[in-house]
């Protein structure tokens, strides 16, 4: 038998220590070749990242922060991120060594292989230590020196009630309008809109402008400035005035202006604010779109506003035949509500004084609201006769073209009696924490210095949320949410709150159609269900959209 | 023994030169450093021949040549020709080949006695071969690589091949050449040792790279450290001398 070796291993020797090796494309040993290149050569071994203290957040060069927990993917991303050379190997490996987290210190091992000399990929483990450095990031920075917004946008209306900016809350949200902004602060006879960027509110003023009649002017404040860099800080103030001409309002429209447009007869009422206003007089259905750069040529304030409306009841209702559009023109005979009520069971001083002011007289006047009223109805109206208005250009108007009564708008007066809850609610912008109820006592940004003059505010929110009732095309510019179980709990409890305000609106005096509504509630009680008006636009159920979670600004 | 030098901080003076037992080519070059390095190793004893081939330098590997001859590719110019002839002992024979693979420096490789040649050869050229070489022609690969000049050096002591090249290819190419093999690496891990060294039967230039541990491989394949010849003893005893006087 014969000895047959196994064929022997092919070795050469590394060219550098001599060793025998496998040849390989280097034909270095591992040793030689790690001692002769480094694949690690270009990668930092020590690095820096920033950390903000305050929100905890890390900075993701160039110039975002990033919220990392310790030992995260995320956090390892944005350490490999900081890394310069590590595009030129192959990353196979990567992952962090625990570390103290007082130590201010992130250890990451990596795993790298590289294509040294030709064809020979090389493996390396190795060590990267992140110094984490504690500072601040801009946004707190900002927060810190007290300086978080950028712009403001400074909404005006002045008028004595809010109605105007309870419906702009209501556009802004349906909008999404209220986006960008990092804070609302209500203000006498407005909101101050806060936001970050310029842009942010350019592109508010612009929705605005949009929305409603507005005057708006642009000014600026440098807050620091580098000649070095040609570059400066600047504060952006937004002045944004709505004009103070509401739905509903009473307005002598200067005879100059009246002249331009088709000379209509100077005393109309505003129907429509949309980004301008539309008047229409009553007595001829004569109607005029005012835009907002014309009226702020020459502004003119209205006579009387829906505060000053008196109720009265209709008695009889001719219809001349003259229509234009919904509007129907008719003559009208009205008496003010309650002027026969001396016949009924409560007679007393009061009546009696209430007539020998004239209260049992009978007006006619000319209405364009024909197509909706009938004998017995209850309407809203002004009562010029009474009235004493501070304008020349009313006063200058001739006495014959004066009428006693300008019927504005049709009321539901037994409707009001009921304590029926709503079946819907509206969103408001801005609600802190805490603060209960979508249509609660706490209620969003509008009216939340309502401390000031609560009542006022919780009055104005009542009338304006009836004037969504009965309005339908105003109901189609806004959001209402269907009130999740308004027959037991929350509902009842607003119609209380609701129920009180009325109450105290009796003890200011205030609204008529509230003083009305409230009047003789014993009498209400018998008449409550045979005169519920048929024709009442109520809110139909699928005009309502499924509560979705609250849409409330963040806190900046 | 063998000497590291430098063509123009190249270290792939096998390109740039031809050294075989009865002369030696060089590139021209600005400086003469590296016909200088030639010179002091063998000035005495075969001619050095400062030429160039069709033009180029790249003489090593556009050459083909043993102690009987010297085979030249078909782009040499015949002003080229003549200068070899003028300059080479009559008893080298000199031939042009008309050939496809050109760079015969790279197809063949062969000592005094055996020449290694690519597989694909013309037969002319190989009867060429063995007319002018006065050689035994044998086509091979070495370690799967065609180009057998460039993958092994030989000399009548010995020769050193691809450091891939298995245990029983170099059993084979050793019965074949009947001179003992070794694989090895040049210039520092390079493969290519055509380039990185030419070498005769006493004495052997390497590029500037090449590692003492590849120095001392080389020298044992090629019998450089022994003295296996009274002539390669005179010479060294010379140089020694020199050197030391």
């Amino acid at each position: 038998m014969e000895f047959v070796p196994a064929p022997a291993v092919h070795r050469v020797l590394c060219a550098d220590c001599g060793t025998p090796i496998v040849p390989n494309s280097a034909n270095l040993c591992v040793a030689c070749l790690r001692n002769t290149v480094d694949i690690t050569e270009g990668i930092p071994k020590q690095a820096s990242i920033s950390f903000c203290r305050n929100c905890e957040r890390f900075l993701s060069p160039p110039s975002s922060w990033m919220i990392a927990q310790p030992e995260s993917q995320e956090l390892l991303a944005l350490c490999l991120k900081k890394l310069k050379g590590l595009n030129r190997v192959r990353l196979t490996e990567a992952h962090f060594i625990w570390t103290e987290p007082h130590s201010k210190r992130l250890r990451v091992s990596l795993t790298i292989q590289k294509e040294v000399l030709t064809s020979t990929i090389l493996e390396q483990v190795f060590e990267i230590e992140y110094l984490v450095q504690h500072g601040q990031c801009p946004d707190c920075a900002k927060l810190a020196a007290k300086n978080t917004w950028k712009a403001l946008v400074q909404v005006r209306q002045k008028v004595p009630h809010k109605r105007t900016f309870l419906f702009l809350e209501q556009l802004i949200l349906k909008h999404g309008a209220q986006k960008d902004t990092i804070s609302v602060k209500e203000v006498r006879d407005g909101l101050d809109f806060f936001y970050s960027s310029r842009s942010h509110a350019q592109k508010m003023v612009e929705f605005l402008a949009g929305v409603v009649p507005v005057r708006s002017k642009a000014s600026e404040q440098l807050l620091s400035s580098d000649t070095h860099t040609n570059t400066a800080n600047f504060k952006y103030t937004y002045s944004v005035e709505i004009t103070p001409i509401c739905k509903d309002d009473l307005v002598c429209i200067p005879p100059k202006l009246a002249r331009q447009l088709s000379g209509i007869s100077p005393l109309t009422i505003c129907v429509r604010v949309g980004n301008s206003l539309h008047f229409l007089d009553p007595a001829t259905l004569q109607s005029c779109e005012i835009t907002a750069p014309v009226y702020w040529r020459a502004p003119f304030e209205s006579l009387a506003s829906i505060t000053d409306l008196r109720e009265f009841t209709v008695l009889d209702v001719e219809p001349s035949g003259q229509t234009r559009g919904k509007w129907v023109l008719a003559d009208a005979q009205v008496a003010l509500s309650g002027a026969f009520r001396s016949h009924g069971a409560g007679g007393g001083e009061d009546e009696m004084d209430f007539e020998s002011m004239g209260g049992a007289q009978i007006f006619h006047t000319r209405t364009h609201l024909g197509g909706i009223l009938q004998p017995g109805d209850a309407v809203m109206g002004y009562f010029l006769t009474n009235a004493n208005f501070n304008s020349d250009d009313f006063a200058n108007l001739p006495s014959h073209r004066v009428p006693d009564i300008v019927l504005v708008r049709k009321a539901y007066p037994n409707r009001r009696k009921k304590n029926k809850p709503r079946a819907w609610k509206l969103r408001s912008i801005a609600k802190e924490a805490g603060e209960e109820g979508e249509t609660g006592a706490g209620r969003g940004v509008v009216g939340r210095m309502g401390g000031r003059d609560q009542k006022k505010v919780e009055e104005d929110y009542e009338l304006f949320l009836r004037e969504l009732e009965e309005d339908e095309e105003m109901r189609g510019a806004v959001n209402m949410y269907r009130a999740q179980d308004h027959k037991a709990g929350s509902g009842l409890a607003g119609g209380k709150t609701r129920r009180k305000g009325q109450y105290d609106m009796d003890v200011d005096e205030a609204g008529a159609a509230a003083t009305a509504a409230a009047a003789a509630p014993e009498a209400t009680e018998a008449t409550d269900d045979e005169e519920e008006e048929p024709d009442f636009p109520d809110v139909k159920l699928d005009e309502l959209l499924e509560d979705f979670d609250e849409m409330t600004l963040e806190e900046s | 023994m063998a000497t590291r030098i430098q063509f123009e901080n190249s270290s792939d003076i096998g390109v740039f030169s031809k050294l075989t037992n009865s002369y030696c080519l060089c590139a021209i070059q600005g400086s003469t450093n590296f016909y200088s390095a030639f010179e002091s190793e063998l000035g005495d004893v075969i001619p050095i021949v400062h030429t160039s081939i069709g033009g180029t330098r790249i003489i090593g590997r556009l050459t083909a040549g043993n102690r009987h001859g010297l085979l030249v590719p078909s782009t040499t110019t015949d002003q080229e020709l003549q200068h070899l002839r003028n300059s080479l002992p009559d008893a080298v024979a000199i031939q042009r080949v008309e050939e496809r693979l050109s760079a015969l420096g790279n197809v063949i490789a062969c000592n005094d006695y055996v020449a290694l040649v690519h597989p694909d050869i013309d037969r002319e050229t190989e009867e060429i071969i063995a007319d002018v070489l006065k050689v035994e022609v044998f086509r091979q690969t070495i370690a799967d690589n065609v180009l057998v000049g460039s993958y092994a050096v030989i000399s009548n002591q010995g020769g050193v091949v691809h450091p891939k090249t298995s245990i029983q290819d170099q059993d084979e190419l050793s019965s074949l050449l009947q001179v003992p093999l070794v694989a090895g690496t040049v210039n520092r891990g390079s493969d290519v040792l055509g380039a990185g060294l030419v070498v005769n039967d006493w004495c052997a230039f390497t590029g500037l790279d090449t590692t003492a541990t590849e120095i001392s491989v080389i020298e044992a394949a090629f019998k450089l450290q022994g003295q296996s010849s009274a002539a390669v003893i005179g010479e060294m005893r010379d140089s020694l001398i020199d050197s030391w006087a």
